[in-house]
């Protein structure tokens, strides 16, 4: 099997747009969430969510606030009424990424080698409730013919292809909140395969819209108790979490063959040394109490990755600020055994919210952002841990230390698992 | 210029972001503004709302250009 090493990184996030203002946000272990600026959550059980933080005012951004998401450097206000936000997203972070890469396939044969795996969680839940009301009201006959296009989940994937020329495979995922990770592990084994030298992928998300917000609250999913403190709100593993806070954005990769990135001299960041997978058979929203598919998931991605736990030295989990946390981490533990006390651990949710469909992406740039950087970033909220750990719960500030093997866990409601193991490359 | 054409231009340069220079009675939407299919279906729509009539599929599919509109929506609206 081919090697396949990441040589770009693009983030949309709730604490900026671009690589490096996200970044040093979440090492100084800052907070994106805020009251929803989007829509009126008059009668809504939860009022807050981490926005993207925009030039028009959203997520408390604004035109002289840096790292403002500026749509209009995106496309032509024309051009967008063609994708939803989640698609804008992910073509900005798809620029940024192939930008940092310096990847511009301009041949035939560069174009057919380059292709792209994007997915999301739920795609263009807005356009879709948005339409739904203009079929009632007005009819059939009012229905715009960019609605399909601009909701499709895979349009992502085919928007960012017609930008930058991308002929290679063209894909995506879904599998709610564990998409952003299984479309990287997805996208690498396909250069490991050789259908493709380079893949841009990852996920992306916006459903902070009424429905999406109404939906969770449904599921008992969502924080209810900290819509006066928003910044407080998401805090896995400590006792007082009650639910996750919904995020919104982009996280994408360029992956890429390790001869093919050496030959061009590329900035290799880290190798996806390891992916696993695995189902729960369990339960729709709930994991199994005991966390055995996340436990699979893991010890899958070290076994391909030829590796044992004890090579482990970082753990993004999953960590959305509930009731499964605790579960997360008991499987991981016991993954872990002796070597647990070596092992720094973060859920970067605390600071970001779940990104849903993006949120395994963004945290696979974090880990590779932390093996670049040595540098394991926080959890913030963690004021009364709920229980005991041997693991170092690295808190509120980023924490220098080696992290040559980096893990990033992400789980779907459905019960699908996936993990990727990110490891240096000297 | 009619009150027709005037309604017609403002409609396609606001939907195209298009050079109110270039938006003719001869302009095609395709051709010389920079729509494509879809951009025409969602003009068709617009000229309904806005001139309150209905534009049958058929009917919409011969109106390539900025004059083909004016002509139909002047026909629909005369009776």
């Amino acid at each position: 099997m081919r090697r396949v090493v990441i040589t770009g990184i693009g983030l949309v996030t709730p604490l900026g747009w671009g690589v490096e203002h996200s970044w040093r946000n979440i090492l100084d272990g800052k907070s994106g969430a805020g009251q929803i600026t989007v829509f009126d959550t008059e009668g809504y059980g939860c009022t807050i969510a981490c926005e993207v933080p925009s030039v028009d005012g959203r997520g408390g951004g604004g035109p002289d606030t840096p790292g403002s998401f500026d749509p209009d450097q995106i496309m032509s206000a024309k051009d967008r009424k063609r994708v939803d936000d989640f698609i804008l997203f992910a073509i900005a972070a798809a620029d940024e990424a192939l930008a940092d890469a310096n990847w511009k396939p301009e041949s035939t044969e560069d174009q057919e080698a380059t292709g792209v795996m994007i997915g999301s969680g739920i795609g263009g839940l807005g356009p879709i409730a948005d339409t739904a009301i203009v079929l009632k009201e007005q009819g059939p006959r009012r229905v715009s013919p960019f609605f399909i296009p601009s909701a499709l989940i895979n349009l992502a994937s085919g928007q960012v292809s017609i930008r930058h020329g991308l002929k290679g495979p063209n894909h995506s995922v879904v599998t709610a909140c564990a998409t952003g990770a299984h479309a990287i592990g997805d996208a690498a084994r396909m250069i490991a395969l050789g259908d493709a030298d380079v893949m841009v992928a990852g996920g992306a998300e916006s459903a902070i819209v009424p429905v999406g917000i109404a939906g969770f609250l449904a599921c008992r999913a969502l924080t209810t108790s900290f819509n006066d403190a928003p910044e407080k709100a998401s805090r896995p593993y400590d006792r007082d979490h009650d639910g996750f806070v919904m995020g919104e954005g982009a996280g994408i990769l360029v992956l890429e063959e390790y001869e093919h990135a050496k030959a061009r001299g590329a900035k290799i960041y880290a190798e996806v040394a390891g992916y696993g997978m695995s189902g729960d058979a369990y339960h729709i929203t709930a994991p199994s109490e005991d966390g055995e598919g996340g436990y699979r998931a893991m010890q899958m991605a070290l076994k391909q990755a030829g590796m044992q736990a004890s090579d482990i030295d970082y753990v993004n989990t999953h960590g959305t600020s509930t009731m499964a946390d605790w579960i997360e981490l008991k499987a991981i533990e016991r993954v872990l055994g002796d070597h647990a006390k070596n092992v720094s651990l973060s859920s970067t949710k605390s600071m970001i919210g779940h990104l849903l469909g993006a949120a395994g992406a963004v945290e696979a740039a974090f880990c590779a952002l932390a093996i670049r950087d040595q540098t394991a970033p926080p959890t913030i909220n963690l004021d009364d841990p709920e229980h005991e750990t041997a693991i170092d719960m690295v808190r509120d500030k980023g924490k220098a230390r080696k992290i040559d093997v980096a893990v990033s866990n992400s789980f779907g409601f459905g019960g699908t698992n996936a993990c990727l193991i990110l490891k240096s490359v000297s | 210029m009619s009150d027709t054409l005037e309604r017609v231009r403002k409609i396609v340069i606001d939907h195209l972001d298009a050079d109110p220079d270039k938006v003719t009675e001869k302009a095609s939407f395709i051709d010389d503004l920079g729509a494509d299919s879809l951009d025409n279906v969602e003009l068709v729509m617009a000229f309904e709302e806005e001139f309150d009539i209905e534009i049958p599929d058929d009917a919409a599919e011969h109106i390539q250009t900025v004059g083909d509109a004016v002509k139909f929506i002047d026909e629909k609206t005369a009776g």
